[in-house]
């Protein structure tokens, strides 16, 4: 029965084929007109062409399983490569939905057109079943690249975040900004061990100034950092610590007794030279 | 069973870790290195682990022991040219290897173990003098 009903759906996409393009693209260039910039001109034309192709393709092979059947597989790559693309491109998922839903009033008029009574109605009811389920598919899959786009933002912002520098021949600074939580202490401690092998420094200041809140967690990552660098042979001072800070360090009862800790950054650069037995000094007698 | 090397170098003695190291290699360095530290009256001892990828809590244990033992001998240890990847592992394990020193490279742990020959030296000159 199923079969017969999709029959006539596809006899209808074939002899109308032209007329329902056209209803549909009308309907989608008015609910996008805000977003022309967006896509290219034809561009959207392609992909209707292309979908309507597909699905006459996959009706005329009579299987009706839409989200698992190898007829149906062309169908949902489309709608996957679309949804996908318009996901990078910034539409919202109403956007992305109206691709699947416009198709609706074209079709109904052409299957109005087609048959009458219970025959229109059935008719529309499996159609509207079958529509609904590729838009549910391509809110997924537009819901999955969302999520990419995202995933992938928070990789670059934990690299981004997490910067290396020499302040001096033998001098690393690591200016910490934001929350220090396991995943950004791994790649804090790797990329900081690896700058003190790759330049040889003695010294490296981590500083704080640029993170939130300490509580026992953060501490006990930043001891890590420290002891860590200490077994290679590097000596770590922890700067920037704002009095809210240390007063919650001392609140908590963290140990954090064996590491040299200061102020600022100035202070703690200023050991660093003295450690390594250098001076800053003025050159000329200030004018005054 | 592989034996690591122990070079003399003046009052030092060189430890170069090369292979891997299992559980009967490290107990053999210990028997060695000790022994050698005596016979030797050796004041420090440098253990390059620059070639050493991988250690488990064994390994990493067994180098404190050494450097405590080495201590009772009165000789320093420092521990010199830890891979990053390592320290994290031992740091990760629990073991901050508190008691061992450690240095960058052989050149800065053999100016390390120096500058704690001289200041026992100084100690130990000072106590002379208020005898």
């Amino acid at each position: 029965m199923a079969e017969s009903r999709n029959d006539a759906l596809l006899q209808v996409l074939r002899d109308n084929e032209q007329e329902i393009l056209r209803g549909w693209l009308q309907l989608q260039e008015r609910d996008l007109s805000l977003r022309n910039n967006l896509l290219r001109s034809g561009e959207l034309e392609q992909q209707s062409r292309d979908f309507l192709a597909a699905l006459r393709g996959a009706l005329s092979a009579g299987d009706t399983d839409i989200l698992t059947s190898e007829a149906w597989a062309p169908v949902r790559e489309l709608m996957t490569s679309i949804a996908r693309s318009r996901a990078r491109q910034g539409f919202t998922p109403t956007e992305t939905a109206t691709f699947v839903f416009s198709l609706k009033q074209p079709l109904f008029t052409a299957l109005r057109a087609h048959a009458s009574g219970d025959d229109l109605a059935e008719q529309i009811w499996s159609s509207t079943l079958l529509l609904d389920s590729l838009g549910l598919l391509v809110t997924e899959t537009y819901q999955k690249g969302r999520e990419e786009v995202i995933a992938r933002q928070q990789q670059e912002l934990l690299e981004l975040s997490t910067p290396v520098v020499q302040l001096w021949a033998g001098v690393l600074a690591l200016p910490l900004i934001g929350t220090l939580d396991s995943a950004r202490t791994q790649v804090v401690m790797e990329s900081l061990l690896q700058a003190i092998v790759d330049t040889g420094s003695a010294i490296a200041i981590i500083d704080i100034t640029g993170v939130p809140v300490v509580d026992t967690l953060v501490a006990q990552h930043l001891l890590k950092t420290v002891a860590a660098a200490r077994l290679m042979g590097a000596d770590c001072i922890i700067s920037g610590i704002r009095p809210q800070i240390a007063q919650t360090i001392v609140h908590l009862g963290v140990e954090i007794n064996d590491v040299i800790t200061k102020a600022t950054l100035a202070d703690a650069f200023s050991i660093a030279l003295q450690r390594l037995g250098l001076a800053v000094v003025r050159r000329t007698a200030k004018a005054v | 069973m592989e034996r690591i090397p122990i070079l003399k170098m003046g009052r030092y003695l060189l430890v170069s870790i090369q292979v891997d190291m299992d559980d009967r290699t490290a107990l053999a360095l210990q028997d060695d290195l000790t022994a050698q530290i005596v016979k030797h009256r050796a004041k420090g001892v440098l253990v390059d682990i620059s070639s050493l990828d991988v250690v488990d809590s064994f390994i990493g244990r067994m180098l404190a022991n050494t450097a405590a033992m080495a201590r009772v001998l009165d000789a320093e240890t420092v521990v010199v040219g830890m891979q990053p990847s390592v320290a994290i592992t031992l740091v990760e394990l629990g073991l901050s290897l508190k008691g061992v020193r450690s240095a960058l490279n052989i050149e800065r742990g053999m100016e390390l173990l120096q500058s704690v020959a001289r200041d026992t030296e100084a100690e130990t000159a000072d106590a002379a003098d208020e005898e």
